[in-house]
C-alpha cells in the first residue's frame, strides 16, 4: 500500500495499463511532455515515448475522432479531455460514433477506448471549467460512464475501463484530485478531512464496472451519491445523525440497480444527491427507476439535492454546489415525510 | 473616436454575399469559364515532393484520357488492357447495380438508395490502388469500393433490403455498409465524422510500425464541417499515412460545391494551409483516379504523409432517391458537364487499344445487366424491407455493447425478446 492522491492513482493506472499491454497510447491537450494540466499522465511519455504518450492539438473533436480510428484499427487509446466543458466540440463524435460503431457495423469494428474528462467544481472555474455532464453521456446508447470519488476506486475503474471492450467516459471529480478536503475553499465540510482513502495497492487490480459501493451501512434512509458528493452525503449524514445509508454508485451506466433496490427495501427512503443541475438531471432518472420499481417500498417522494438550474458560477460555487447542510435538511424532511 | 470616424469615406451599407450556381432551372448550363486542362498536361512531381513543390497542383486538373481516348503524358500508368476491361466492368456493374436498386426503391421494396451516377471512375479506380489490409472510410457514394474490392453484390442488396441476410441485422439505413475484410470501414449518416477517424487508424499504423493505410472520404459539401479541418491538423501534424480524398461532384443535395468552398480556389487548394500536398484530379477519367491514387497510396505508405485530392466530377444523378434534381439545377446540366462519362470515355480508350469493339459493349451492357438482375432475385427471395421475414426486434438489443448489460436484458424481455 501507497498513499496516493487521485492524480497520482490515476498516473499510476495509466502506468499499469501501458506496461501490460502496449496497446494502449495515451494522448491528448498536454498530456505528454508536461503530463497534463493536472499531472494525471506525469512521466509517461518518458518512459514509454512520444510513440505512445503524446500531445494533440487543441482540438477535442480530432481527440476523439482519432481515438475512434485509433481503436477500430486495434489500438486501446486513452485520452483526456482537459476539463469536462470542452467535450462539446467533440460530443457528436461521442454520441453518433463511438457510441455506436459496435452497434451498426455488428460488432465488424469496435470502440474500446477511455475518454477521460475531469469534472465539477469547487476550483474556481467559473461557466466553462466546473461542469458535471454525466446526464449528457449516461442518455446515450452504448457509451458507459463512470465517475470514481476515491484514489482507490479512480485506479480500480480507469483499469477496468481501459480493459473494457466498450468506450468509456471516465469523469474525475477535479475537487477530489488531490484528496477528500475542499481545494481552494475556507470552508472545510465537517469530516471532509477524517479519510484515509489514499491508502493504494500499488499492483494492477481492476474495481468491476456496474457495481457501487455502500460506503456507510444505515437503516432510516438511503442516499444515492457518486463522486464528491459522497462526501457531501458523509457530513450530512454526520451533522443530522440520521442512521443513513450512503450508496457511491461508482458506474452510472451500467447501473447497479440491485445495490439500489437491496438498500431501498430495507430503508423505505431515497434521497438523491449531485452536482449537475438539476433538469432531466442523472437524478431524475435515479428517482424514476425507484419509483418505477419500489414504489411500494416506499413511505415518502422520493428526493432530489442538486446543483441549481443555473450556469455555474465562479464566485458562487459555495451556494451551487449541494451543501451538507442543504441535503441534512431534505433527509430530515424525506424522514418525515 | 467621432473625430476618427468623419475621416473615413462615406461607404454604402454592407450586402451580404450569397453565391449562386451559373445553371438553375430553366437556364442553359454554361462551363464556357470551367478551365480544363488538356490531357497529359500536368507534371507528376516526385513522390517525396514536399506541398511547396507542387502548388499549382491544387489548382490544375490531372488528365490521362484525351479527346481521342488515347492515354497520354506523365500521369499515363501501367494498367494493361486485362486491368482496364476488369475497371469497365466494375463501373459497368455499379451502374446495372444503380439502376435495379433505384427501380426497387421506387416499388418500395427499400425505404432509400443513393446512386453514383457519373462518379464510378473514383471509387473503382480508387480501390484498385489499394493493397489488401489498408482501410478506407468511406461516405454513402463509394460503393464502387465494395465492387470493384469484390464484396458479393448480393450482400450489399440484403442490407438494402434490410431482410434476414443483411450483415447489419436492420440497424443502419441502406447503403450505409460496413465490411472490415474489404477494407471498407462503418458508414456514418453523420456528414465529415470518418475524416478524422481515418487519421486515427492511419496513426495507429504508423504507432504500430504497420504498412497499412487509410483512406478518408467527403463530399465537396461536406468539407465544411469541423471534422475536415480537425482530420487535416491531425494529419499534418502526425504525417499520417493517409489519402484525404474530396470528392467534388458539384451539388451537395441543392447546394451548389461554391457554397461549401467559400472564398478558396479549390478545395484541393485547402491543404495548402497545412502543408499536405494536394492535387486535382479529373474524376470521370479511370486511368487518371487510378494514376494519382496508386501515387498517394504509395506517397503515404512510403512515410511521406497525407495527399489531398479533389476528384473533379459531377453527380449526374440525383442527390437520393427523396431528391429531385430538377428543381433546382438545369436539366441539362449533367449532359453538358465537360469532363464526360466515365464508363464512355473508358470504353472509347479501350477501343482505341483495339481491345473492345462498340459490339462487345452493347453484349456486355446485357450480361451485367443479367449478373445484377440473378443476384437481385437471390436477394429477393430472402425479403424485402416490405415482405419476407424481417431480421427480428431482438437484434436491435444486441451489440449496443459486447455484454448486455441488466437495463438493457430488461427492456428485451420487456420488448417479448
Amino acid at each position: 500500500m501507497v498513499q496516493m492522491t487521485m492524480i497520482s492513482a490515476i498516473q499510476n493506472a495509466h502506468d499499469l495499463a501501458m506496461e501490460k499491454d502496449d496497446r494502449v497510447v495515451v494522448y491528448g491537450e498536454d498530456v505528454g511532455f508536461f503530463g497534463g494540466v493536472f499531472r494525471c499522465t506525469a512521466g509517461l511519455q518518458e518512459k514509454y515515448g512520444k510513440n505512445r504518450c503524446f500531445d494533440a492539438p487543441i482540438s477535442e473533436n480530432g481527440i476523439v475522432g482519432s481515438a475512434i480510428g485509433m481503436a477500430a484499427y486495434g489500438l486501446k487509446p486513452v485520452i483526456e479531455i482537459q476539463f469536462a466543458d470542452y467535450m462539446y466540440p467533440a460530443y457528436d463524435q461521442i454520441v453518433s460514433e463511438a457510441a455506436r460503431i459496435r452497434h451498426r457495423s455488428n460488432g465488424d469494428f469496435t470502440c474500446p477506448m477511455v475518454i477521460r474528462m475531469p469534472c465539477g467544481g469547487g476550483i474556481f472555474g467559473g461557466q466553462t471549467h466546473s461542469q458535471s455532464p454525466e446526464a449528457l453521456l449516461t442518455h446515450v446508447a452504448g457509451l458507459k460512464t463512470v465517475m470514481p470519488s476515491n484514489p482507490v476506486d479512480a485506479k480500480g475503474l480507469l483499469l477496468a475501463a481501459i480493459e473494457d471492450p466498450d468506450p468509456v467516459v471516465f469523469l474525475e471529480p477535479k475537487r477530489l484530485y488531490n484528496g477528500p478536503f475542499d481545494g481552494h475553499h475556507e470552508k472545510p465540510i465537517v469530516s471532509w478531512g477524517k479519510h484515509e482513502l489514499g491508502a493504494v495497492e500499488e499492483d494492477y487490480y481492476i474495481t468491476p464496472l456496474g457495481k457501487a459501493a455502500i460506503r456507510r451501512s444505515g437503516e432510516a434512509v438511503t442516499i444515492l451519491s457518486y463522486g464528491t458528493m459522497v462526501y457531501v452525503a458523509e457530513a450530512a449524514v454526520e451533522e443530522t445523525g440520521v442512521d443513513a445509508e450512503i450508496i457511491d454508485l461508482r458506474t452510472l451506466v451500467p447501473l447497479d440497480l440491485e445495490t439500489i433496490e437491496t438498500s431501498i427495501k430495507k430503508t423505505g427512503r431515497c434521497v438523491i444527491v449531485h452536482e449537475a443541475t438539476k433538469t432531466s438531471g442523472f437524478g431524475a432518472e435515479l428517482a424514476a427507476l425507484v419509483q418505477e420499481d419500489l414504489f411500494y417500498h416506499l413511505e415518502a417522494p422520493v428526493a432530489r439535492v442538486t446543483g441549481w438550474d443555473t450556469p455555474y458560477p465562479h464566485a458562487q460555487e459555495w451556494d451551487y454546489f449541494p451543501s451538507p447542510q442543504r441535503l441534512g435538511q431534505k433527509i430530515i424532511e424525506t424522514l418525515e415525510g | 473616436m467621432a473625430e476618427q470616424a468623419s475621416s473615413y469615406p462615406e461607404i454604402a451599407p454592407l450586402k451580404l454575399h450569397v453565391p449562386e450556381p451559373g445553371c438553375r432551372p430553366g437556364d442553359t448550363p454554361d462551363f464556357s469559364e470551367f478551365e480544363i486542362p488538356r490531357a497529359g498536361a500536368v507534371p507528376k512531381p516526385e513522390l517525396d515532393a514536399s506541398a511547396d513543390d507542387m502548388l499549382d497542383l491544387a489548382f490544375s486538373i490531372i488528365r490521362v484520357l484525351n479527346k481521342e481516348g488515347e492515354a497520354v503524358g506523365p500521369w499515363a500508368d501501367d494498367l494493361s488492357p486485362d486491368d482496364l476491361k476488369q475497371g469497365l466492368r466494375h463501373m459497368m456493374l455499379l451502374r446495372a447495380y444503380d439502376t435495379r436498386m433505384m427501380t426497387a426503391q421506387r416499388q418500395g421494396k427499400t425505404s432509400f438508395y443513393m446512386q453514383h451516377r457519373g462518379e464510378e471512375a473514383v471509387s473503382c479506380a480508387f480501390q484498385v490502388a489499394l493493397q489488401k489490409g489498408d482501410m478506407n472510410f468511406p461516405t454513402y457514394r463509394q460503393a464502387g469500393l465494395l465492387i470493384a474490392g469484390g464484396y458479393p453484390m448480393e450482400k450489399m442488396m440484403n442490407q438494402i433490403y434490410s431482410n434476414e441476410a443483411d450483415p447489419l441485422h436492420g440497424r443502419q439505413m441502406p447503403v450505409l455498409f460496413s465490411a472490415k475484410d474489404y477494407g471498407f470501414f462503418s458508414i456514418s449518416g453523420n456528414l465529415g465524422t470518418q475524416y478524422i477517424q481515418a487519421v486515427g487508424w492511419a496513426m495507429a499504423s504508423a504507432i504500430r510500425h504497420d504498412s497499412k493505410i487509410a483512406a478518408a472520404w467527403v463530399g465537396d459539401g461536406a468539407t465544411a464541417e469541423g471534422d475536415i479541418h480537425s482530420a487535416m491538423v491531425f494529419a499534418s501534424t502526425y504525417k499520417a499515412p493517409i489519402v484525404m480524398n474530396i470528392v467534388n461532384n458539384q451539388w451537395a443535395i441543392s447546394t451548389f460545391q461554391g457554397i461549401a468552398r467559400g472564398g478558396a480556389g479549390t478545395f484541393a487548394s485547402r491543404g495548402h494551409g497545412f502543408g499536405i500536398p494536394s492535387v486535382r484530379v479529373d474524376g470521370n477519367d479511370y486511368l487518371a483516379v487510378y494514376a494519382v491514387a496508386k501515387w498517394a497510396a504509395l506517397r503515404a505508405r512510403s512515410g511521406f504523409g497525407p495527399t489531398i485530392i479533389e476528384y473533379v466530377t459531377y453527380r449526374a444523378g440525383g442527390h437520393s432517391s427523396s431528391d429531385d434534381p430538377s428543381a433546382y439545377r438545369g436539366s441539362a446540366e449533367g449532359a453538358a458537364w465537360p469532363l464526360g462519362d466515365p464508363i464512355e470515355r473508358l470504353k472509347q480508350h479501350l477501343i482505341t487499344l483495339d481491345a473492345w469493339t462498340e459490339e462487345r459493349h452493347v453484349q456486355a451492357e446485357a450480361e451485367v445487366m443479367d449478373e445484377v438482375k440473378t443476384i437481385q432475385k437471390q436477394a429477393e427471395a430472402i425479403g424485402t424491407l416490405t415482405s419476407g421475414h424481417p431480421p427480428s426486434g431482438r437484434d436491435m438489443f444486441e451489440g449496443v455493447y459486447e455484454t448486455m448489460p441488466p437495463h438493457l436484458v430488461r427492456q428485451r424481455r420487456e420488448a417479448g425478446y
